[in-house]
């Protein structure tokens, strides 16, 4: 079976413990507004034209094996930071049955497994797939499911099912939480999110991700409608507060990933 | 916090622009002028003209100043030594002249120099003889710039001490010179008359240098005499007190131990002028028993130890490099002398080294910001992680210091060599990353060796295209070359005609070294010259090892890389179609060099397709080297190391198969091509382990990093998990360039020189030159302020 990645990273640090290589698989079912990796979105290969690189590919096809075979090179570096694989995207879950075949592979060789994503699949094919992993970097985006559909292009019904499911079945995990300008940092908002995440009991953590303007280069690049060019950046006394909230209520909170 | 005296004497030290003192060569012309001597035994005569500059040059103590010694009449101003290498009038106006590593040299200066100096020595030096008898083959290499000499301007050095001035004053050392004398045989020794005059020799070097701390304590009490400060006369007589007791004594407090090392110090760096100065090595180790004394004892408190690191330290930074010219100083070009304090690393019995001082040390090191001395770490798995964070809190402040030694390689390394474990494990690196058994070795760095030369001598079968002359051997045509091992084996074949001039160079200059230059001070300090009745320079050390430096691995694999890839496997180009396009300097062939540099396997992404060529060129040069006897009854080895040779040769080799471009620096040390490393840190160590470092005496790997990489605890711990993957797979050393937003700026101008630093963005890290603009600007100037 082949699927179809954008990037490997390697010695990425900050998606999950350790030193880690982090997979990009192509494809989003989102189409979340501050969407930072907007050439992850399609799920297919693509072949573009800039002045400054020339011609040039988005992603490639690829099989469990050779990826395999790339994130074995740094073993050594996994075994010594208690690092591991970090499948991102993209959301990985929308090349599910790819997916499953490279974890599995990974996992057989005792790698530390970690999967960043939306939660956005069928909650059967995230149970079986959630088997896999040894912790998942969760995005939570809104709580509110009409705002959700707003801004993310899709329902957040499933996502708050197999967070759920997550907690339920003791698995560790790590909620992520995008501070968007305007759209999920008013009062209300957070008042949502942490009346949400506290029900669930078992979340104690949150990572804030501050919105950054860094991929307005890439939106141009692309040609794709960026809906966020006017917004600016959040400053540190706002991030500050954010985070000061979150940690009233009881969560501890760091900013970044 | 700096005290009001530190900071004093820091700045001066700082500020003072280094100048040429003309003292030591006035005072050693006068004494070899004087007919009382010329039938002196060399080492006697040498020993004698010890003395005598010891007794009569100047005598400095500065304001505040807590350990005393200078090697010019007052700092910076740094002396010459004709005896080894003569300046002619237009070196020293290129001296005061020049923009870079400059002296200032007065017009009495260079009077001097013209009316007395010159004349006397023209000849004499050991500059003026090498070049005289070195043959015409070394010299046609030497300046085709296929390898470098070290001894054409500085004597042999590179040596480090052991503990043996803490355990022994120089009362002790004459006893066991005494002894060594008393048990010579003349009947059945034919060399027991010229061990006899080594030792005498080596007497006469230390009364010398008691003679100089004599002299420091009557210009103390001098001073003492004048001074109306009762603090300072309480410390003026403390001072008096120390150098009334050592050198002769060993030492007792922490203090003494400091004073007496920089008299060492001085009688080595006066007696001659040995590459990298003179080092105390694992200075942790030697001062931490004084210090627990000090601090038990109530002698002193905490701050008044530190205080006196710091004026240690002071006295490292007030000497420049004795001035260096032509090849020498493109090879070498900086003011620092390379004394590198080792800190950590294991004890003799293999437990953890690091103590209480070590930390201290660290404190010294981040709080003085100065140039010299150097420092190190030596990186154990048995040492703890607490000491690599502590180091890596330093070097994140983005001075270069510390640099990160794998302890435990070193210790192989020396093993390997056939030292005791003992003798390893007292070991350590200094200069850039030399391995090397302190007190007990003398390890002579010969001169770099132009790896990326030999490769374009290669192409040109013999020739030296910059001047089209016949240098080398005949090793094959291009056109008869049928696959890339034919070739490998051509360039196999001037690697060892060339190494096998070098080596015989060598073996010449230490042949007049021994005879005509010889250390006797230096010698007392180094085992077993002593025992041996044999001077330092004429292999009297237990261990002697002579080192010839390979440069330009990166360049070298890339481009055999290139032509194996784009030659002889994918047959897109032909052998010589290939060299008339290098000739022309890809002018008009800007696609075929942008086919070499982006679509070629590089060295530096553990590919194999490359790395085993790195892998393979080693493993040639470690074979055309290693083993081989040296004259001193030593061995030569390898290290792979630059200093800045890697420009200087550079500049004598034409286009280069990998892309770059005629007259352009070559890859330092192990690293990876500047920009050819695309994937990330891991990558390169991944690359730069694939080599055996186990069977060298040294290599050196930088790493750039921009400070946001570090600025964090997650991102500091995963440096330090870098740091430890990399040693557990035998990798001898590591540097991090933490940048600043200047060279981010460069980097914007010049994005294919920067092509493998990185940078942490948000929430991940990326290489700069692959960002955006914008971002770009945003990430400096998220640094310009981190700066305020």
């Amino acid at each position: 079976m082949t699927g179809i990645v954008f990037d490997i990273k390697r010695f990425a640090i900050h998606d999950g413990p350790g030193i880690r290589t982090s997979i990009f698989f192509k494809g989003c079912p989102l189409s979340c507004w501050w969407c930072h990796n907007p050439e992850s979105k399609k799920s297919d290969v693509e072949n573009l034209t800039s002045k400054f690189k020339g011609r040039y590919f988005i992603g490639w096809n690829t099989t469990a094996q050779e990826l395999l075979k790339e994130v074995e090179k740094d073993s050594a570096f996994y075994k010594q930071s208690n690092g591991g694989i970090t499948f991102t995207g993209g959301e990985p879950l929308m090349q599910a049955a790819f997916l499953s075949e490279s974890a599995q592979l990974f996992k057989s060789q005792g790698f530390h497994l970690c999967l960043d994503t939306s939660g956005y699949a069928a909650p059967e094919i995230f149970k079986e797939l959630s088997e896999y992993f040894d912790l998942f970097l969760f995005d939570l985006k809104l709580i509110d499911d009409q705002e959700h559909q707003k801004y993310t292009g899709v329902s957040n019904k499933n996502i708050l099912k197999n967070l759920e499911y997550l907690v339920e079945k003791n698995k560790n995990i790590q909620i992520r939480f995008p501070l968007i300008p305007n759209i999920n940092d008013q009062t209300a908002q957070l008042e949502k999110v942490s009346h949400y995440l506290s029900g669930l009991h078992r979340i104690k953590n949150i990572d804030l991700l501050p919105y950054h303007k860094i991929a307005t280069g890439k939106y141009e690049q692309l040609k794709l409608a960026n809906k966020m060019e006017k917004t600016k950046e959040a400053d540190e006394e706002k991030i500050e507060n954010v985070k000061l909230f979150f940690e009233k209520k009881g969560f501890q909170v760091k900013i970044g990933g | 916090m700096l005290t009001e005296r530190i900071k004093k004497l820091r700045t001066l030290s700082l500020s003072t622009k280094p100048s040429i003192s003309s003292e030591r060569a006035e005072l050693l012309t006068t004494f070899y002028q004087s007919s009382a001597h010329h039938n002196l035994p060399t080492p006697l005569l040498r020993a004698k003209a010890f003395q005598f500059l010891m007794e009569n040059k100047t005598i400095y103590i500065g304001d505040g100043e807590l350990i005393v010694g200078e090697r010019g009449p007052a700092p910076h101003q740094t002396p010459t030594y004709p005896e080894v290498c003569i300046h002619s009038i237009a070196d020293l106006e290129l001296l005061d002249q020049r923009e870079k590593v400059s002296f200032s040299v007065s017009n009495q200066v260079k009077k001097l120099y013209a009316d007395t100096i010159i004349p006397f020595w023209k000849g004499k030096s050991q500059r003026d003889k090498i070049f005289t008898q070195l043959p015409q083959e070394w010299i046609n290499a030497y300046e085709a710039g296929v390898f470098t000499e070290f001894l054409e301007q500085r004597a042999p050095g590179h040596t480090v001490l052991g503990d043996v001035i803490y355990r022994q004053g120089f009362k002790d050392l004459r006893k066991k010179i005494k002894e060594s004398i008393r048990t010579l045989h003349f009947s059945n020794d034919e060399h027991a008359e010229a061990k006899k005059n080594e030792l005498e020799a080596m007497l006469i070097s230390l009364d010398a240098v008691s003679n100089f701390a004599k002299r420091h304590v009557e210009r103390l009490k001098v001073l003492f005499q004048n001074e109306t400060d009762s603090k300072r006369k309480n410390e003026l007589t403390e001072m008096i007190r120390i150098s009334q007791n050592v050198p002769e004594n060993k030492p007792k407090t922490l203090w003494e131990a400091l004073q007496y090392y920089w008299y060492v110090h001085q009688g080595v760096i006066t007696e001659l002028n040995p590459w990298d100065s003179f080092n105390p090595g694992r200075l942790d180790q030697h001062l931490f028993p004084f210090y627990r004394n000090d601090i038990l004892s109530q002698q002193k408190s905490k701050a008044e130890i530190i205080e006196l690191l710091q004026a240690f330290w002071i006295k490292f930074n007030n000497h420049p490099s004795p001035p260096k010219m032509g090849v020498t100083a493109k090879e070498s070009n900086t003011y620092t002398d390379f004394a590198l304090i080792n800190l950590g690393g294991l004890k003799v019995d293999g437990s953890d080294a690091v103590n209480e001082m070590t930390y201290l040390l660290l404190d010294v090191i981040e709080e003085m910001r100065i140039l010299q001395p150097s420092s190190m770490v030596q990186l154990s798995k048995k040492n703890p992680d607490k000491f690599i964070r502590r180091a890596l809190d330093i070097v994140k402040t983005g001075f270069g210091q510390p640099s990160i030694f794998n302890a435990d390689a070193i210790i192989q390394e020396l093993l390997n060599q056939g030292k005791t474990l003992t003798d390893a494990r007292n070991g350590g690196a200094s200069g850039c990353v030399e391995t090397g058994a302190f007190g007990t070795e003398a390890y002579i760095l010969t001169g770099y060796f132009n790896l990326a030369k030999i490769l374009e001598i290669t192409l040109y079968n013999g020739h030296d295209p910059l001047n089209n002359k016949f240098i080398g051997i005949e090793s094959g045509r291009i056109e008869n070359f049928q696959s890339f091992e034919d070739f490998l084996k051509a360039f196999e074949k001037q690697l060892n005609h060339f190494i096998s001039i070098k080596i015989d160079g060598n073996n010449l200059i230490d042949k007049i070294y021994a005879s005509e230059l010889p250390a006797p001070f230096l010698s007392v300090f180094i085992d077993d010259c002593i025992a041996n009745g044999k001077d330092y320079n004429a292999g009297g050390a237990r261990y002697n090892t002579s080192y010839i430096q390979g440069v330009g691995l990166g360049s070298l694999t890339d481009s055999l890389s290139a032509l194996k890839f784009h030659v002889f496997e994918k047959q897109n180009i032909s052998l010589a179609r290939f060299v008339e396009i290098l000739a022309q300097n890809f002018s008009g062939h800007k696609d075929f060099r942008q086919q070499l540099i982006e679509e070629t396997p590089k060295y530096g992404n553990d590919d194999d397709f490359a790395d085993s060529i790195a892998k393979e060129v080693f493993e040639l040069y470690h074979k055309s080297v290693d083993g081989k006897p040296t004259a001193k009854g030593g061995v030569f080895r390898i290290n792979l190391l630059p200093t800045t040779s890697h420009v200087y040769f550079g500049s004598k080799i034409g286009a280069l198969p990998d892309g770059r471009k005629a007259g352009k620096p070559l890859s330092e040390g192990i690293s990876p091509v500047q920009g050819a490393d695309r994937l990330g840190p891991t990558a390169v160590l991944k690359s730069a382990s694939k080599i055996d470092h186990l069977r060298t005496g040294g290599t050196l790997l930088n790493q750039k990093f921009a400070p946001q990489i570090m600025a964090n605890e997650t991102g500091q711990e995963q440096v330090k998990n870098l740091i430890r993957t990399y040693f557990s797979l035998n990798g001898h050393h590591i540097q991090f360039n933490v940048v600043n937003a200047e060279t981010l700026r460069k980097a914007q101008i010049e994005p294919g020189n920067y092509r493998d630093l990185i940078v942490r963005v948000a929430g991940y890290s990326d290489y700069f030159t692959e960002l955006t603009e914008e971002l770009q600007e945003e990430i400096i100037k998220r640094t310009e302020h981190q700066n305020h």
